[in-house]
């Protein structure tokens, strides 16, 4: 018996059902072909359902798939199927919660794209070997948005594109608070 | 490179925004040079690892030299001090998974992560270090790691906690050294670091129930912060619940109250976890069910479809053992049968087929019918088997269930779902007599019009078998004629035989079935001639109207004997010549998986392909396999073949299960062997059988099996003489003797020489119920009023104190191993007195009814009246013995 509620997946899909970043966390799926081949069925299994304002959720190869879409994002997380359904919800949540802050909002494929290297940090963040690790939103986002300088590091090693970097982000992180 | 060239097809009209579109790895790789500049831009190498992890992630995968590459020029950008490039380091390695001797290059710089002051650094670089360490070095940084453990930052805390709950896999004896201080951790205030702690801690202490129990006791009483945490201790609790009720039966059930309280939960996770527990306690209560169904239906019209999934999913697994107790969500789970969603929606109404009565059937069929036209045909298939549990439950009901399922089988629909509805008209067919006509017209119709080849064959094997017993033969031969006008080569084959069936039976009808059967002779298709020809050859075409004789029928109806695969194998080394074909030179030994085969028959009596009349398909190859083995071939008719009782543990080295055959005057015992080591192949092997404890039992037979190879089921029989028509009981201790042989793994050959040996199995009963059949009757009243009161005994009994009433139950009717009618096997959640109605046959062809009156009163003492009817005295008195010991 499992007694600690496992992830066996996040997807980050887009609009066409193309993998934008995934992360699997069971030897459940062997190869990429049998990855992509769940990523499409449960893309289309899903498509046609309105999840934009609740999450919403599907049995599925005896997997239980919670999901939720905005605009051409797709946002889905497996467990198995004696799994918490809510705790696979939060999980969800905070993965949604923590790629809209990183993104500022604008939460589509073209951002998503542009910050891959966030949305890669964001799913290392969330889940650790299936064990959840994170489910808060802000918790996760502010973990992956440290874009600074190590304290000590000098100054002079900051180019003036990193300082505007540095600076920028410290506005947007502290505007989103 | 081609693949790369697609991939830019593909991604055209993204290409205007995707930073992605079309790159490729060798470029990527020439990009990564830029790891080894003196001057390290670290903006620049973010950006070469996030088009690295991209390749990763998209399926690509680097060969073992370039992987090897990238980590050396990946290790250098250690220097650099910028944080978010640092992240992305170690994100890269994780996923490049190093090679021990890679390893210990970066170890050091991650060591010194580990002490940095940064948190970010200490907290991902104990993880990447646990990721892709191992045992030797994890003892050198075990001190870091139980000081992060017990860190004030939650962040580092809760890596290494982690880190720790995936190491405790691989080397358990070092994580389980840092107990005191993952004991600390849980007292933690940070909610996150509470639920890994309590994770890491109860997995190191697993297998330790004492010491689970101990932590399950004190926790319940403190606080637990994270619902994460709460979850976890729910699961533990119910663990603690369930050792602890199997050694005490009395008295309260501990920790009820704290799952109870967990109801009030703020989270509703904790709610639903709580819930969920409740529920599935072993031998629950309504008393104690009541509160988690009221929270479940207030879940039930949440706004949230999770919610409501949840809530509707523990509903339906509840309502198949305490129906009662969700009757009282009824009306909202109505409501959920228009759902969005459809998972839901169907979870719904199955859990309503489960629950209803038997008034509420037809209105729930009129909502169901609305429901069926637009869900996919995945959840109609969940449907349709739900019908069919709902018809055998409620006999009486069969017509408005029927009609439903002829109904949805004239609309659209995929294969598997209409085979579905077809085994399950097929199934009701055979439980219900009375369904019997109106079920074979549905399906002749159904054939009118069908597309599926292989349904159309089926349902006319079918109907050559049941459409000549039923009362009125001839309707059914202008559809099945239909076919041989209308349909492809291989249904007009089998329309053929199908009509050959009838004719054979029904004298009446024999000259029209010959007429028909003569202008099938004209028929375009060799195979349809050659069946016409046959058939009309063997049951008399000359015109005469004759009885069939015997053999004819045996030979039309008779089922085939031989092993397909032995046919097969002797068809193709037959080399044409003067000398006809054998069929008698075929071997009848079965040498493949024959048992893998019936098991997996059994599982599934409800197919087409099964024979009619009751769940035999299992006794039915029992039977050919015994009657092709000489030694038992004058033992008579079957009487009946037990489940398989396993007389081995699982996963030992010999598997080993035996099949309690019956007949009048003798019984043989089939035990099934499975060698379970690849360098060994067993031979000579026998069953030493000590009856001592079963006097009257006398071995007359033994058969061997020549030999046994790795993963090849074969089985041996043992054959012992009974006194005739007598239920006779005993208890057999049985002996596994072989010779074994080595087996050279590489080259599969067996040694000369063997060694004889002996393997202890464990010891099984004969018991009276093997001498009972389980044989449904659809109305219970009228057999029982049939039968009359000539042989009715009566008598009462005290089943002295039991769990629940349900149970004493259950344990009546395995007793006497016969088949529960009008689902009254189930037994209310609540109720103090139970009514259970079985039928059987008892050996000699003996029809018995049982009517079993339960009571329980308040101490939990179960008395039992017993009423039994046969068609002997004898048997009638049997029975009672068979309960008063």
């Amino acid at each position: 018996m499992k007694f600690c509620p496992t992830i066996k997946n996040v997807l980050l899909l887009d609009s066409e059902g193309r993998r934008m970043a995934v992360k699997y966390y069971t030897d459940e799926w062997t190869t990429n072909g049998a990855k992509l081949a769940f990523e499409k069925s449960i893309f289309s299994k899903t498509q046609k359902t309105n999840a934009r304002t609740e999450a919403e959720i599907v049995m599925f190869e005896n997997n239980v798939v919670v999901y939720k879409f905005i605009q051409d994002l797709h946002f889905f997380v497996t467990g198995g199927d004696d799994e918490n359904e809510l705790a696979l919800a939060t999980v969800l949540q905070g993965f949604f919660d923590a790629v809209t802050l990183l993104l500022r909002g604008n939460v589509d494929q073209r951002e998503a794209l542009q910050n891959l290297d966030m949305m890669f940090l964001c799913l290392d963040e969330i889940v650790d070997g299936g064990m959840i690790l994170e489910t808060d939103g802000n918790m996760i986002a502010g973990k992956v948005a440290t874009h600074s300088m190590d304290d000590g590091a000098p100054l002079s090693e900051q180019t003036i594109t990193q300082a505007l970097a540095t600076a920028r982000e410290h506005l947007t992180r502290s505007l989103l608070r | 490179m081609a693949l790369y060239v697609k991939k830019d097809d593909d991604r055209d009209e993204e290409a205007e925004y995707s930073p992605f579109s079309g790159i490729e790895k060798g470029a990527v790789l020439q990009e990564a040079r830029v790891f080894n500049d003196p001057q390290l831009d670290s903006r620049r190498c973010s950006q070469v690892i996030t088009k690295l992890l991209y390749l990763l992630n998209q399926g690509d995968s680097f060969t073992k030299v370039e992987a090897t590459e990238v980590f050396f020029s990946v290790t250098k950008l250690f220097q650099s001090r910028d944080i978010g490039l640092r992240r992305m380091v170690y994100l890269i390695i994780k996923e490049l998974s190093p090679c021990a001797d890679e390893v210990i290059i970066v170890t050091s710089s991650l060591m010194k992560d580990m002490n940095s002051k940064t948190d970010v650094y200490r907290a991902n670089a104990i993880r990447v270090l646990c990721r892709i360490t191992d045992g030797t070095l994890l003892t050198q940084i075990e001190r870091y790691l139980k000081q992060a453990i017990v860190d004030k930052n939650p962040v580092v805390a809760s890596a290494a906690l982690v880190s720790g709950y995936h190491l405790l896999q691989t080397n358990p004896e070092i994580v389980k050294r840092w107990s005191n201080e993952v004991q600390e951790a849980v007292q933690s205030r940070a909610a996150l670091v509470q639920f890994h702690a309590l994770a890491l801690l109860h997995q190191i202490r697993q297998n330790d129930r004492l010491a689970v129990s101990k932590l399950v006791t004190s926790l319940t009483k403190g606080t637990v912060r994270s619902p994460l945490a709460q979850c976890l201790l729910i699961r533990y609790t119910s663990q603690v619940i369930r050792e602890s009720s199997m050694n005490s039966q009395a008295g309260d059930r501990p920790f009820y109250d704290y799952l109870e309280g967990c109801l009030r939960h703020k989270s509703e996770m904790v709610i639903l976890e709580a819930a969920r527990a409740i529920t599935e306690l072993s031998g629950v209560t309504s008393r104690e069910l009541t509160p988690a169904i009221t929270v479940l239906q207030l879940f039930l019209s949440s706004s949230k479809p999770v919610l409501r999934f949840a809530a509707v999913r523990t509903l339906n697994k509840v309502a198949m053992t305490h129906p009662m107790a969700v009757t009282s969500c009824n009306i909202d789970m109505e409501s959920l049968i228009s759902d969005q969603n459809r998972s839901i929606a169907t979870l719904a109404i199955t859990t309503l087929l489960k629950t209803g009565n038997e008034s509420g059937v037809d209105r729930l069929m009129k909502q169901i019918t609305n429901f069926m036209s637009d869900i996919a045909d995945e959840f109609k298939i969940v449907v349709v088997d739900a019908i069919r549990s709902l018809c055998l439950k409620f006999p009486l009901k069969f017509r408005t269930l029927m009609n439903f399922l002829s109904n949805i089988l004239r609309e659209e629909g995929g294969f598997e779902y209409k085979k579905a509805i077809v085994d399950s008209i097929v199934t009701i067919i055979r439980d219900i007599p009375d369904a019997k006509e109106s079920g074979l017209l549905h399906l002749c119709e159904f054939i009118e019009d069908c597309e599926f080849t292989y349904l159309s064959t089926q349902i006319l094997h079918f109907l050559g078998i049941e459409g000549p017993k039923t009362s009125d033969p001839s309707k059914f031969i202008r559809y099945i004629y239909n076919r041989v006008i209308l349909e492809n080569a291989t249904v007009r084959a089998s329309a053929v035989s199908t009509l050959a069936k009838f004719g054979a039976m029904v004298d009446s009808l024999k000259p029209r079935i010959f007429v028909l059967l003569r202008r099938c002779l004209y028929d375009n298709d060799d195979e349809v001639r050659d069946r016409a020809t046959l058939y009309l050859n063997t049951i008399g075409g000359d015109g005469s109207v004759v009885e069939t004789d015997k053999d004819v029928k045996e030979f039309l109806f008779g089922s085939f004997d031989l092993p397909l695969v032995n046919l097969e194998t002797s068809l193709k080394n037959y080399e044409p010549s003067e000398e006809p074909f054998d069929v008698s030179s075929v071997p009848r030994e079965v040498k493949s998986q024959p048992f893998a085969e019936k098991k997996a028959a059994a599982k599934k009596p409800t197919g087409l392909g099964a024979p009619p009349a009751g769940p035999t398909s299992t006794v039915d190859a029992y039977e050919k396999l015994l009657v092709s083995i000489p030694e038992f071939s004058t033992f008579g008719q079957l009487f009946k073949s037990s489940a398989p009782v396993e007389l081995t543990e699982a996963e030992t080295e010999y598997s080993v299960n035996v099949v309690k055959h019956i007949f009048d005057k003798h019984v043989v015992f089939q035990y099934n062997c499975t060698n379970t080591i690849p360098e060994q192949l067993l031979e000579n092997v026998t069953i030493v059988v000590d009856a001592s404890e079963a006097e009257e039992f006398e071995e007359i037979a033994t058969k061997a099996l020549k030999s046994l190879p790795y993963d090849t089921p074969g089985q041996t029989f043992v054959a012992f003489e009974k006194p005739e028509g007598v239920p006779a009981v005993g208890k057999f201790s049985n002996v596994l003797r072989f010779i074994v042989k080595e087996v050279d793994p590489s080259s599969g050959e067996a040694e000369e020489d063997g060694v004889e040996d002996e393997y202890q199995l464990e010891e099984f009963e004969v018991v009276a119920a093997d001498y009972m059949l389980k044989v449904g009757v659809s109305n219970f009243r009228n057999a029982w009023e049939s039968l009359g009161p000539d042989f009715e005994r009566v008598d009462e009994y005290g089943l002295g104190p039991r769990e629940s009433l349900k149970e004493a139950v259950t344990a009546v009717i395995n007793l006497l191993g016969m088949q529960p009618c009008e689902g009254t096997e189930v037994v209310a959640a609540n109720s103090r007195s139970h009514t259970c109605l079985l039928s059987g046959v008892y050996i000699g062809n003996v029809k018995v009814l049982v009517r079993l009156s339960f009571g329980v009163d308040s101490g939990k003492e179960v008395a039992m009246k017993l009423a039994v009817r046969s068609e002997d005295e004898a048997v009638s008195d049997a029975i009672h013995e068979l309960v008063a010991n």
